[in-house]
């Protein structure tokens, strides 16, 4: 036992001291949040304001275009046309073609406008033509905002769970998806570096030095939980460090840049299949202000859970292939295969299970050690309970605990032979043989 | 006293038996060698020893003991002929590293460390990287830190590769002080000069078996021919009457000859007294251990070749 926390102490220590490390773990967050605060600066910087002039006004647009001072005006001067908006300052011209049997609505520009400021036109256009379509059935504009804003204050949907609580169908989306997305990336990232450890002990002949003193089995499970202990502190790291960074953002940035940010993110999801950064932005939100209705500790708890389980379970079957491998990475690629497919494919059942949790896919998913990590992830987070009944959630976490023992085993036999067997190619074939053999 | 008993160990794979029922012990205090061609089995040999490898019969007696992998590692060193050390690692911490798995405190390793870096000269290594060294360099780091922790045995796989005559006879010293100090020493290789210089006690093996046991002296009065070589003054002219040996060869100012059956030395230098020639030296011709290798292992294929095995 103390030999094994020798090797656990080394294999944490040398990587944790590694410049690779410390770059990893503390430029990560720093990228993240560098390209969030960069894609909606870009966004303020693209939404200046957009003057439109409208020209051949058929009677109704000038009532009931509304302008919104911080992004789009419409104005209606009269001296205006395709050739001289831009000298007199408009970015566009909004131009009725009534000429034909449908109304064409036409905007000129001599720069392609953004998705914004296209949805905000088109949007008001609609309402406008409905308004002025009421109107000539005599209902007055000021009876339509009243029943608008009445029928605003007097329905609101939510969706009310059996519990009693109320049911955030947004963020657990969010969270799952994240969980699930990390623990997919940390599985090949700490897997390859269980694989080329092995590989390196292998290959520097220091494999046999060490087997003189220690157990093959002890080697390997002192490599695979001393990397376990540097992805749970890189993992850890990660989630101080941006914690502190959204809390430090707001103290730099002024109130008013805050304001146009929140406005920024409420317009991007107005957008059907706005910018990618959505997501991130809802993580960065769901840091402060939507806490309440997770069940963080329970997300939590199971996020570690699962992320340690997948780890275990996959890192002794890279381990076996890296003591498989000789000199040529090459080889790494047809055996790591095997391995990969499922991991892979935990992820497909992933983006399918999270849109409907109750799936037999995503339940079989969930259960299967292979894919429960990433998939269970997805399911958890729209709520135990709820959606997981509480047996599955043991069993699943039951069976995984039961894979990666076994996997384990199996992966201890084959190493044993692969690690001090050099010049030979082997196959998976050949690595079952081995396993059966000692 | 033996410190190292092996008897009727076998090890079989697939498509070799490559231990194949050897038996051999090995005194306290000695250095043994164990020889062989490439593939002999001295490695599969070697790694049982050290624990490495279950043996599939037979059995280890260690100290006395029933050998005991897990506990009595720790008494043996190991320097295998693929040798490596980490790469990335600083070479004090690795040294230090080593020693601990071998069941050393680290304040007692620190120190062992230190004493051995001065007396290889190799002070200033201790936070470079072994990829920062060159061969030999590292050959002496990786000698170092198997003999560290003083095992009681010390199993070294062709330990003067790569090092340059300096640096062997370094080695070779520090091999032979450590067989003074109590440590027993099993030394695979098959450089046989060097064996006859160092070795007190020789196996063969090829192809899993044992083929040669004895002391270095003994296997080479086993294997004399009866050659002497005897120098003369002038080179006599003719062997008249019946000398009572046959002649070999010629060679400037010297015979060499073989003594026939049921005749000493003594009468060889009779009859050339009788004949009036003017010796000037004789002395008997052993065979080299090497001469005595190539004889036994030639004739077997050089290679071995795999075989179908049903243990």
């Amino acid at each position: 036992m103390n030999k094994i926390w020798l090797v656990i102490k080394r294999e944490y220590l040398t990587r944790v001291r590694n410049k690779t490390f410390l770059l990893s773990t503390f430029l990560f967050p720093i990228i993240i949040v560098a390209f969030i605060i960069g894609s909606t600066f870009l966004a303020l910087k693209t939404r200046n304001k957009v003057k439109i002039a409208v020209v051949n006004d058929p009677g109704f647009l000038q009532k009931n275009l509304e302008s919104d001072s911080s992004s789009v005006i419409f104005e209606y001067p009269a001296d205006v046309n395709s050739s001289n908006y831009e000298s007199k300052g408009y970015v566009g011209l909004l131009k009725v073609n009534s000429d034909t049997a449908r109304e064409k609505y036409v905007i000129e520009s001599k720069k392609s406008l953004s998705i914004e400021t296209m949805s905000y036109v088109e949007r008001q256009m609609k309402k406008a033509i409905e308004y002025s379509m009421l109107q000539e059935k005599n209902i007055e504009r000021k009876v339509l905002d009243s029943i608008s804003t009445a029928s605003k204050k007097a329905a609101q949907v939510t969706n009310q769970l059996d519990t009693g609580k109320e049911a955030n169908n947004k963020l657990p989306y969010i969270i799952g998806f994240g969980c699930g997305i990390i623990i997919y990336i940390t599985m090949f990232v700490f897997g390859a570096m269980v694989m080329r450890g092995v590989m390196e002990e292998k290959t520097s002949r220091i494999a046999e030095v060490i087997v003189s003193s220690v157990k093959p089995f002890q080697l390997m499970m002192g490599k695979i939980l001393g990397i376990a202990a540097v992805g749970l502190t890189q993992l850890l790291l990660w989630m101080v460090f941006l914690m502190v960074l959204v809390n430090i953002i707001p103290l730099f940035v002024s109130a008013e840049t805050m304001q146009q940010f929140q406005q920024v993110q409420q317009a991007q999801q107005q957008l059907p299949g706005g910018p990618n950064n959505t997501v991130a932005i809802e993580m960065l939100k769901a840091t402060d202000t939507l806490i309440n209705g997770v069940n963080w500790p329970m997300i939590i708890t199971c996020f570690l859970f699962y992320f340690l389980g997948g780890y275990l379970f996959y890192a002794s079957l890279f381990a076996a292939v890296g003591s498989a491998i000789n000199e040529d990475p090459q080889e790494a690629q047809s055996l790591m295969l095997p391995i990969m497919m499922p991991i892979v494919f935990g992820f497909i059942i992933l983006s399918t299970s999270i849109e409907n949790p109750d799936s037999p896919m995503a339940f079989w998913g969930s259960m299967i050690p292979f894919t429960s990590p990433i998939v269970m992830m997805g399911r958890i987070a729209k709520g135990v309970p709820e959606v997981v009944p509480w047996w599955q959630l043991f069993l699943s976490m039951g069976l995984l605990i039961i894979g990666f023992i076994f996997t384990t085993w199996l992966a201890g036999k084959i190493y044993r032979t692969g690690i001090l067997l050099y010049g030979k190619k082997a196959s998976w074939k050949e690595m079952i043989k081995w396993a059966r053999r000692s | 006293m033996s410190l190292l008993e092996v008897q009727n160990l076998k090890k079989y794979f697939a498509t070799q038996k490559a231990v194949d029922d050897i038996s051999f012990s090995v005194n306290k205090g000695s250095i043994f060698g164990l020889l062989g061609p490439n593939g002999a089995g001295k490695t599969t040999l070697i790694r049982m020893i050290t624990g490495i490898f279950y043996p599939d019969e037979g059995q280890i007696l260690f100290d006395g003991k029933k050998f005991d992998p897990i506990n009595d590692v720790v008494y043996i060193g190991y320097m295998p002929e693929e040798r490596g050390l980490y790469k990335k690692m600083k070479i004090g911490e690795q040294a230090v590293y080593l020693a601990q798995l071998k069941g050393l405190k680290k304040n007692e390793a620190m120190t062992k460390i230190k004493e051995w870096f001065v007396k290889f000269e190799m002070q200033s290594w201790w936070t470079k990287k072994v990829e920062d060294l060159s061969k030999g360099m590292s050959q002496k780091l990786q000698f170092v830190t198997t003999v560290l922790h003083e095992p009681k045995l010390i199993i070294l796989d062709e330990p003067f590769s790569g090092l340059d005559p300096v640096n062997s006879n370094l080695i070779k010293d520090e091999i032979f002080k450590l067989a003074q100090k109590g440590s027993t020493i099993l030394f695979s290789t098959h450089r046989m000069e060097q064996v006859e210089e160092i070795c007190d006690h020789i196996i063969l093996v090829n192809k899993g078996k044992k083929i040669l046991d004895g002391t270095v002296k003994g296997v080479k009065n086993q294997y004399k021919e009866n050659l002497f070589n005897i120098g003369f003054e002038e080179i006599p002219s003719s062997l008249n009457g019946n000398p009572p040996f046959e002649m070999v060869g010629t060679r400037d100012q010297q015979y060499v000859v073989k003594i026939k059956e049921g005749f000493k030395p003594n009468d060889v230098l009779n009859y050339f007294l009788q004949q009036g020639a003017k010796i000037v030296s004789f002395n008997e011709m052993l065979p080299s251990l090497s001469d005595i290798f190539i004889k036994l292992v030639e004739g077997t294929p050089l290679t071995r070749q795999f075989q179908a095995i049903t243990a």
